[in-house]
């Protein structure tokens, strides 16, 4: 169990993660979604006491991570795939972390073997891929035995099968009744791996929900009609409904009434329609309209 | 205890330090092995430790300073202060591998030059008698345990290879020296100076030729060098700790 509360960090004028609450459940994998910049590397790192925080507090089972005896223990995190020697082996790596908390070192070999690596153990990790990298990585936090991982954005730059096989670890672990706290600033990606969503924008809380409701309530239905009539459908529309023109096809794109109400109000008005179809917003639509206000690097 | 191995491990699982050991030793006894060849007559010992205390030392200093510059480059500190959140015992138990390591290589270089001496001129008298001869030679290790520590902290505070390798450098090699130069203040003011100071350890007095701080007027006795040199270390790493401490890993 992770919580965070009030937590804030400022560099100089920028707030990137401000009073910031959560709570972040074990046996379930939480995904930590927000668009580039919103905060959640910093939160990562506050959480595991490599930042300190310029306000509020977040604690890991009640306990600063400062404070854990053997941290690798209870505490398992990759936060850069890119956190190891160049020049050290694989297993070399492993070995300094498991004698810096007193893990046998018989686990290195174990953990090795868990991600798939033991081949190229003996290997300097600077020759490593990024998806051999994110594995040792991974190895790394998973060391310890953990009962709380935490990984930001694991899944970036890997390949479709590399996504899939993090995706099923985490589930896994969370089933193992780990807690499973996991970064994405995609909500497709979240929507298959995470059970609850912890969602930032420009720092803040955006929403805290399991991701079924983040996504029901975000995607609203649209509906697509295209008619000779379009001015005149247009004006009938917006007295019942929101409606905005989708210049590239020449339709009208309408929210808040369904198909078949738009289809009766055309009849009653003698309005043409070829086409009334009703769309399934978009998860990466919705997830954007949500967190729009607080895009921190908006594409001009 | 743990600590050290995990700094030792660390160590040893990356080269660089077996090249900066082997560069050190190279350049330590080979300028003693010049010297001795090209001097006619008995090589004095005085002579034997110049490639020691005035040259294989600045390698020394680098070694220690990049086993902790490294650790920032490629960000592995993160991991060190996850994996050990208490930073100030993470950063003593490297301060302690690295000094230790630098000592040895000290001993090694210092002893290595004065066999090589020998072999090269045999006639010469070249025997380790007097506490003075012993500090001579035997004094390098300590200095260059105590100059690591020196380049931890700095490593520590200034965090990148190119900026602490070029204080150590500037500071041991040219700054204290080249302030003598400043009319009559210049001799007052070195002898403060911590690496003039370890250089005075190591002198045998006035008929040692490798005196760098020539007419320094200490007002410390050799040990008292030795003691101010190591005072000054350790409040630089003092200080290295409070800040690593303090700022965002
Ligand atoms: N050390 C730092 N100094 C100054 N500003 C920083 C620092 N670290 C982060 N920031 C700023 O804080 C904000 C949040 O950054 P953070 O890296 O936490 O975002 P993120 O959600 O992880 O983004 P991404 O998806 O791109 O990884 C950004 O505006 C960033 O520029
Ligand atoms: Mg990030």
């Amino acid at each position: 169990m992770i919580e965070a509360v009030r937590l804030s960090k400022h560099y100089g004028r920028t707030k990137a993660v401000d009073e910031l609450s959560f709570t972040v459940r074990p046996g379930r994998v939480t995904g930590f979604l927000g668009p580039n910049g919103a905060g959640k590397s910093t939160t990562m790192r506050m959480i595991l006491g490599l930042d300190t925080p310029t306000g509020g507090d977040v604690r890991i089972d009640g306990q600063h991570y400062a404070q854990l005896k053997r941290p690798l223990t209870k505490v398992g995190a990759l936060l850069d795939a890119k956190w190891v020697h160049p020049n050290r082996s694989a297993r070399s790596h492993l070995k300094w972390l498991a004698a810096s908390n007193s893990i046998p070192s018989s686990r290195v070999g174990e953990v090795l073997e868990i991600v798939g690596l033991s081949e190229v153990a003996h290997k300097n990790a600077g020759g490593f891929s990024l998806g051999m990298s994110q594995r040792l990585g991974i190895a790394g936090a998973l060391l310890g035995d953990p009962e709380v991982l935490l990984f930001d954005e694991p899944v970036n730059g890997l390949d479709p099968e590399g996504i899939l096989w993090i995706r099923q670890f985490m589930h896994r672990l969370a089933d193992e009744g780990r807690t499973v706290f996991v970064s994405s600033h995609l909500l497709s990606e979240m929507s298959q791996t995470a059970q609850d969503l912890i969602v930032i924008g420009k720092g803040q809380l955006i929403a805290q929900t399991s991701t079924e409701q983040f996504i029901a309530d975000a995607t609203q239905d649209t509906v697509r009609v295209r008619s000779p009539h379009a001015a005149k459908l247009r004006e009938i529309l917006a007295a019942h409904a929101t409606v905005t023109d989708d210049s590239v096809s020449g339709s009208l794109v309408v929210q808040g009434i369904s198909a078949q109400q738009i289809g009766e109000l055309a009849a009653e008005n003698q309005v043409v329609l070829h086409e009334l179809s009703p769309q399934r917003g978009s998860l990466e639509e919705a997830f954007m309209q949500l967190t729009r206000e607080s895009v921190e690097y908006q594409a001009h | 205890m743990t600590l050290l191995a995990v700094e030792r491990i660390k160590l040893f699982s990356t080269r660089s330090p077996y090249w900066c050991s082997a560069l050190a030793i190279v350049m330590g006894i080979g300028l003693t092995a010049i010297f001795a060849a090209a001097t006619d007559g008995p090589v004095p010992l005085g002579l034997t430790q110049i490639g020691s205390s005035q040259l294989a030392i600045a390698v020394v200093l680098v070694m220690a300073a990049i086993a902790v510059t490294t650790e920032y480059r490629f960000n592995t500190i993160r991991s060190t202060f996850l994996a050990v959140p208490n930073r100030t015992s993470a950063l003593v138990a490297k301060t302690v591998v690295v000094a230790f390591i630098a000592g040895l290589l000290g001993e090694i270089i210092a002893f290595g030059s004065w066999g090589v001496a020998k072999v090269i001129s045999p006639s010469s008298d070249l025997a380790i008698n007097t506490s003075a001869e012993w500090r001579h030679v035997a004094g390098v290790g300590l200095v260059y345990a105590i100059g690591a520590v020196i380049a931890v902290a700095i490593g520590i505070l200034v965090r990148q290879t190119a900026g602490a390798v070029a204080i150590l450098l500037v500071w041991q090699m040219l700054a204290e020296s080249l302030i003598g130069i400043i009319p009559k203040a210049g001799v007052k003011i070195q002898a403060w100076l911590p690496f003039i100071n370890a250089n005075h350890f190591l002198s045998m007095g006035s008929d040692s030729p490798e005196m760098g701080g020539t007419g320094v007027d200490f007002k410390l006795s050799e040990w008292g060098s030795l003691g101010y040199f190591a005072g000054v270390a350790v409040a630089l790493l003092v200080v290295a700790l409070v800040v690593a401490k303090r700022r965002d890993a």
